[in-house]
Order: structure tokens, then C-alpha cells, then sequence
């Protein structure tokens, strides 16, 4: 076999379902194994679409979700898709061509390090130097995205190595010495946490990408009912608790409910499954959580005391860990807590004006989720479009909601959600973008179109750079450097955004659509939102809903940046 | 505290790079490393000397722990070790100071590895404190060179200390 053809019965004994990618002269041995292979492949029209669509394909499904890209420009075109998925925890195998051997270091055609450009944005990385490593280097690539803490994995692959024959097999099992991520948690320690459960009166659980990761939301609902603690998710723990039960407090953080922020830095104990506490969580981190005594589950020993301080650590699979705890714990009450809890829901609930005729952004989303019975998977571009997305959603399941939380890519939604179709085509995807996010990767709409993938696309847009001018309007005093999307030469220097003849915004989606040959709808009124969307549902292939939005809404609550998490900024009244 | 930290990492291009890079991405700092083959060809030894409060170290030594070529992490200073250097210091020795050089090299237990007219060249293994006296006495003769290893290190099984 060469090692081209290796790779393929790689992927073929992989069980990889699907391929993206971007050909070129370091990967044409392996694309021409490919032509005859029976692989489905998803030519994107960039190489940043095709690492965001594996990704996508992987937090919708939970398989690894593999990219092709040639060397040297193709490449680096991946780099922010892997530090993306990197962050996120997404497994990912990007596979690169890289320049012959006898090459590499000489600055040939199209010769880039992507070895070691990728280091830090990878869970691990691979030059394959001799033919007769790939089989095992194939597979330890899948198993180490998978397995522990999953992530990105990168394999390099020169020309001359794809065109050289090997006689070995691919293996069937392995045994790395020196990766055996720990699956049970400890059992002391997980009597000492529910010990600890038993003797508190004010639980809160928070739960993170871990718990989607591990497969871990029924667990989650178990021990939350059992114990009778509300639950507060992270933005990558959306849907691992439905947001409409009783004991949801949804999401925590900058743009948290406030809630679940005074939830927070009232709870007496913090159970805390498979999260960082990331600074946008945390805010103030020497002010989160108080009172709290916390518990930390993570598969990752890195994460455990990396930014808080933890009381009972415990190192393994969130998901065998929780099934432990629900085994040892006594059922409980918290009636006090629990009524706490319901006041501060019903007095300080998510909210927005209504009154002012203008669409608002929470309205399209509440409309969206109410129109695809909160079941729809849903990705996000970043932004205020992915925070508004994030609060008035109300994510029923996990795997339903697909955004760059770690990184913050702009640009990710929309091949992700083109991913996460072809992984799950009886599903309705949609993608909720801003103006500014989706200019990043439209050009994936050439892609949608040619494979007919159904991605709608629900743009926001307020023809600005929403989350970066709301900052400049709350912090910088309404300098609205580089913001509005409207401004062309003939604008001022310097607009604090009231003007009135403000030019035309570019560019027109809806015509941009039809280039593509997809279908465009604009919505500029508030009674058209329903409508609008439920004609865009009904169109097939992809489609752009472009929402005129009130301009200058902004997402609130918000706790700015490093401020303790009840100091929230409430906008409305 | 300094911490000296013993890796057995897998003999793969590209391991040093990734130890090196998690160190400059974290903002840690390595004060010293040592890298050898004592087992042969697929494995090597590192010792690594870091400086950092508890924080850090615990952060440092699971950092380490989670890159996926290393096979063992040991943080020797947290139990009893033997640790040591080699330097080699070339002294400024005209001929007839060549007696007392020798005197305090055979007071260190250092030999004399290379001789000319006009300086002499000293190799000592010891601790990290016997070598910083041994580079201070050097001083009156004028110190014309040093090549200095950082600290490996190994655990003692005893108890028995004989320095
Ligand atoms: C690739 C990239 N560049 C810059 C940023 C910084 N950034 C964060 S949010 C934002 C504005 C996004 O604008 P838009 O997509 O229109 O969304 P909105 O906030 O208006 O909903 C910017 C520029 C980013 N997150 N990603």
C-alpha cells in the first residue's frame, strides 16, 4: 500500500462519514486515492471552512470530524480553525501534505512549519519522516482526539511519504505508554464530595463543555433532581440541562442571567462538572463565588486550581464520576434555597424593549427557537448575535449549540453549521449570524449550494461590529472606531453614529444570496419576522434571512470585565 | 522555591520544542536543562530546573504530565535527592602558581584536565553549593572560562547522607 492509500483505509477503518477539504500539489497523491474512494468529500471554498466544518461535524454528532488541506498555504489557512477547536475541546484530524523530505527546511514551494505553527493550537502534532509510522500514526491521532479531554490533531504528511509503499497493517488496537487519561474518579474523594452535599443548604451545580463532551446530561439531571440544586452552564454547557426547568438558572457570566450570577455568589456549595473558569465565567476571580466551597470534576488535571481554588478536586470522567455520586448521595432538599431561587427568577427575569416598533435581535431568536420547538441545532457567529442567541434560546438538549466560546472566532458559524448538517441530516441547522461574521467565510456559500445543505442563515444585522461598539459605546465614550459598517469615504472622520444620511450598507445579502443561487429574504419589520421564517424553514437549500435590527441594541445584563459577577449592568428597566 | 523536576519523555523530534513552548506560552521560566539518553535510543532523560511558587509548580509538573510524549514527570525536590553538576573552569595559571591551583583542586576533588603555559582547565562534579565555592576560591586566579551543566538529580532510597 502507499501511503496515500493508507491513509484512506485509515479513514475508511475510522469509520469517518465525512470529508473536508482543499486540494493542492503536496496532497494531490492522496486526493487522487480519493477520487475513487468511497468517502463522501465536501469541497469547501477555503481552507478555514473545511477545519470549522469538521469541527462543526464533530460537536453536532460527537465523532471526529477530519479535514484535508495541501502545505504550505493550505495549511496556515487552517490555523485559526484548530486553535478554535483547540480551545473548545473539539476532536478534530486535520490532515496536512507537506513538501518531500528531502525538502523540508530548505524553504521550498509552498513549504510552512505547520508542525510547528500548530504546537500550541493542537492537542498533538505529527511529521510522519518514514511510510512505515503512518498506520500507527493514523490511529493514534483519532484515538488521542477522541479519548480524555478531546482536541485537534494535527498530521503532516510530505509528498514522498504519501507516495511510498509500506508493508504494514494498520493496527487494530494501541497502547500509548505515555497518554492514559484517567477515567474513575477517586473514590474517597467522591465520598468526601457527598458528604459535603449533604452538609450544605445552598447547592449550585455548573456545568461546562466537559459534561457535553463526556456524554454526560442525562447524570447531570439525575443528580441535580436528586439533590434538588439548581444548574448554571457555561456557554459551551448550554443544553446539557434544559434552560426551562424550574431549576435552571441558565447561564453565568458576563452576559449571564443575573440569576445565575447572584446564584453564584450566594451558593454555599459549587459543584462544578467538566468547566475552566474561564475569565468571562469567573469575572473578578478573587470575588466568584464567595461563600462557595468548590468541587471541581474535570477529566483534565490542568484545569483543576488553574484559576480558582478548589476544595475537593476530582480528576476523571464526568460522567462516571457523577453516576457515583448519584449512587452515594442521599436524596435532598433545599426548600429555602430552591424558593431563593425562584424569586430571583421571577424579579430579575431576561428582558428587553418591545416598544419601540423596530425588530429586536431577542425577538428573531425567541421566534426561532418557539418555530423549531427549541430542537433546531443552532450555530452562532461571535458576537452579540451568539450572547443574545446564548440567553434567549432556551437549549432543550446538548449538541444543539455550536459556537467558538474558547477563541471567539468570527467566521465559524456558518461552515460549522454546514458541518454539523452533513453529520445530521434529518435536522433542522441554523446558523445565527452577525453582519460582521458572516462576511468572514461567505464564500462557504458555494459550498451549501453545490451539496445542497439546508443551512439557513439568520443574519442580525445592525450594520455595525455590535459587541466591539457596544464596548465603545459603554467604555470609550462613543468613539466608534472602526465599528459601523456603514461608513464609506464620504462619511466624517469621526461619527458617534446619530448621522442622518448615512450610506447604503454593503452588501446587499439578499442579491448575494441569489449570486450564489441560494435564496435571500429581508425583514425589516417586526410583523415579517414570523412569516419570514417560517418561509425560509420552508425553502429548500440554504437561505439568508437578513433581520434589520434595532442598530444600537445592546446585550445586556453585563458585567464588565473584571468586575465580581453581581455587578451587573442591567440596561433596562 | 526551586524545584528540580526529572522528565522521561519519548525520543520523538520535536519533544524539546513542545517542553519549550509550554514554558514560553505559560509564562513559566526554566532556570536549567539537562537532556540525556542514559537507556538507549528510544527514550530520554531531562532534568529541569524551575523556579515558582507552589502554583506554578503544581501547574508546571501537570502541564508536563498532560503532553502527550512524556512518559514520567518527578518532582525530586519534593522528597530526599542527590544532585549534581559538572563544570569545567578555565583558571588564568602562569607556571608557578600551578602548586596552589592544584592545592584547591585537590581540596574539591576537581582534576586537571588540560595544562598550558599560561592557564589551566578544571573539572569538578559536585553540588550546585560546592560548585559556586569552588568558581569563588578560582576568583584570585582569574577565571578565563566556565562550562557549567545545570543540575541532574536521582532519589535517595536512604536516609544516609554522605555530604
Ligand atoms: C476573527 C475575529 N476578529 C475580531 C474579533 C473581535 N470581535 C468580537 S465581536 C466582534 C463584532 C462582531 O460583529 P458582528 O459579526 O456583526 O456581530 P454583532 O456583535 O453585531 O452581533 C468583533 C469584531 C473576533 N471575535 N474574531
Amino acid at each position: 500500500m502507499t501511503g496515500a492509500q493508507m491513509i484512506v483505509h485509515a479513514l475508511q477503518q475510522e469509520g469517518v462519514r465525512a470529508l473536508f477539504g482543499f486540494p493542492g500539489g503536496a496532497v494531490i497523491d492522496l486526493f487522487d486515492q480519493l477520487y475513487d474512494a468511497k468517502l463522501p468529500f465536501y469541497l469547501t471554498r477555503h481552507e478555514q471552512g473545511a477545519v470549522h466544518a469538521a469541527d462543526g461535524f464533530a460537536r453536532a454528532s460527537g465523532e471526529v470530524g477530519v479535514c484535508i488541506a495541501t502545505s504550505g498555504p493550505g495549511a496556515t489557512n487552517l490555523v485559526t480553525g484548530l486553535a478554535t477547536a483547540h480551545m473548545d475541546s473539539v476532536p478534530v484530524v486535520a490532515i496536512t501534505g507537506q513538501v518531500a523530505t528531502h525538502l523540508i527546511g530548505n524553504d521550498a514551494f509552498q513549504e510552512a512549519d505547520i508542525v510547528g505553527i500548530s504546537r500550541p493550537i493542537t492537542k498533538h502534532n505529527y511529521l510522519v519522516r518514514d511510510v512505515d509510522e503512518l498506520p500507527r500514526i493514523l490511529k493514534s491521532a483519532f484515538y488521542i482526539a477522541r479519548t480524555g479531554r478531546p482536541g485537534p490533531v494535527l498530521i503532516d504528511v510530505p509528498k514522498d511519504v504519501q507516495q511510498a509503499r509500506t508493508k504494514k497493517e494498520y493496527p487494530s488496537s494501541l497502547d500509548i505508554r505515555s497518554y492514559k487519561p484517567k477515567m474513575n474518579g477517586h473514590l474517597p474523594q467522591i465520598q468526601k464530595a457527598v458528604k459535603a452535599i449533604e452538609s450544605h443548604k445552598k447547592i449550585v451545580i455548573f456545568a461546562g463543555g466537559g459534561v457535553v463532551a463526556s456524554g454526560a446530561s442525562e447524570e447531570l439531571r439525575e443528580l441535580s433532581k436528586k439533590i434538588n440544586a439548581p444548574v448554571t452552564t457555561s456557554l459551551m454547557g448550554l443544553g446539557t440541562f434544559p434552560e426551562t426547568d424550574d431549576l435552571a438558572l441558565k447561564m453565568l457570566g458576563m452576559h449571564g442571567t443575573e440569576f445565575a450570577n447572584y446564584a453564584i455568589q450566594e451558593a454555599d456549595l459549587l459543584i462544578a462538572v467538566g468547566v475552566r473558569f474561564d475569565d468571562r465565567v469567573t469575572g473578578k476571580v478573587d470575588k466568584f463565588a464567595p461563600n462557595a466551597k468548590i468541587i471541581h470534576i474535570d477529566i483534565d488535571p490542568t484545569t483543576i486550581r488553574k484559576n480558582v481554588e478548589v476544595f475537593i478536586p476530582m480528576v476523571g470522567d464526568v460522567k462516571r464520576v457523577l453516576r457515583e455520586m448519584i449512587n452515594l448521595v442521599e436524596p435532598k432538599d433545599q426548600p429555602e434555597w430552591r424558593q431563593q431561587i425562584m424569586d430571583w427568577k421571577r424579579n430579575h427575569p431576561l428582558r428587553y424593549d418591545n416598544s419601540n416598533g423596530r425588530i429586536q435581535p431577542q425577538y428573531v431568536i425567541e421566534q426561532v427557537a418557539d418555530l423549531t420547538d427549541h430542537n433546531a441545532i443552532i450555530a452562532t457567529e461571535v458576537g452579540q448575535n451568539q450572547m443574545w442567541t446564548a440567553q434567549y434560546f432556551n437549549f432543550k438538549r446538548p449538541r444543539a449549540f455550536l459556537s467558538s466560546g474558547g477563541l471567539g472566532t468570527m467566521g465559524y458559524g456558518f461552515p460549522a453549521a454546514i458541518g454539523a448538517a452533513i453529520a445530521c441530516p434529518d435536522q433542522t441547522v441554523i446558523d445565527i449570524a452577525g453582519d460582521g461574521s458572516i462576511q468572514m467565510n461567505i464564500q462557504e456559500l458555494a459550498t451549501a449550494v453545490t451539496y445542497n445543505i439546508p443551512v439557513k442563515i439568520i443574519i442580525l444585522n445592525n450594520q455595525s461590529l455590535g459587541m466591539v461598539r457596544q464596548w465603545q459605546a459603554m467604555f470609550y465614550n462613543r468613539r466608534f472606531s472602526q465599528t459601523c459598517l456603514r461608513k464609506n469615504v464620504s462619511c466624517p472622520p469621526h461619527c458617534d453614529g446619530s448621522g442622518d444620511n448615512c450610506p447604503t450598507y454593503v452588501p446587499n445579502f439578499t442579491k448575494l444570496a441569489e449570486a450564489y443561487g441560494a435564496a435571500g429574504f429581508l425583514v425589516t419589520e417586526p410583523k415579517e419576522v414570523r412569516p419570514t421564517l417560517e418561509k425560509a424553514m420552508n425553502t429548500p437549500g440554504p437561505v439568508i434571512v437578513e433581520c434589520r435590527i434595532l442598530e444600537e441594541e445592546n446585550v445586556y445584563p453585563m458585567v464588565p470585565s473584571g468586575e465580581p459577577l453581581n455587578n451587573m449592568i442591567r440596561g433596562m428597566a | 522555591m526551586r524545584h528540580i523536576i526529572n522528565l522521561v519523555v519519548e525520543n520523538q523530534s520535536g519533544v524539546l520544542a513542545r517542553i519549550a513552548g509550554l514554558f514560553s506560552a505559560r509564562g513559566f521560566n526554566i532556570e536549567s536543562l539537562t537532556v540525556g539518553k542514559p537507556f538507549g535510543d528510544e527514550t530520554s532523560n531531562m532534568t529541569l530546573v524551575v523556579r515558582g511558587d507552589d502554583w506554578v509548580i503544581e501547574q508546571v509538573t501537570k502541564q508536563l504530565n498532560k503532553l502527550i510524549d512524556i512518559i514520567h514527570v518527578t518532582d525530586v525536590t519534593e522528597n530526599d535527592f542527590v544532585g549534581r553538576e559538572l563544570a569545567l573552569v578555565k583558571i588564568a595559571c602562569p607556571a608557578n602558581k600551578r602548586s596552589d591551583a592544584s592545592e584547591i583542586a585537590n581540596i574539591f576533588r576537581a582534576k586537571v584536565v588540560d595544562i598550558s603555559n599560561r592557564s589551566l582547565t578544571l573539572e569538578l562534579t559536585g553540588s550546585e553549593s560546592k560548585i559556586n565555592a569552588f568558581l569563588e576560591t578560582l576568583k584570585a586566579f582569574g577565571i578565563k572560562d566556565v562550562a557549567r551543566t545545570g543540575p541532574i538529580a536521582m532519589l535517595r532510597d536512604s536516609n544516609v547522607r554522605p555530604d
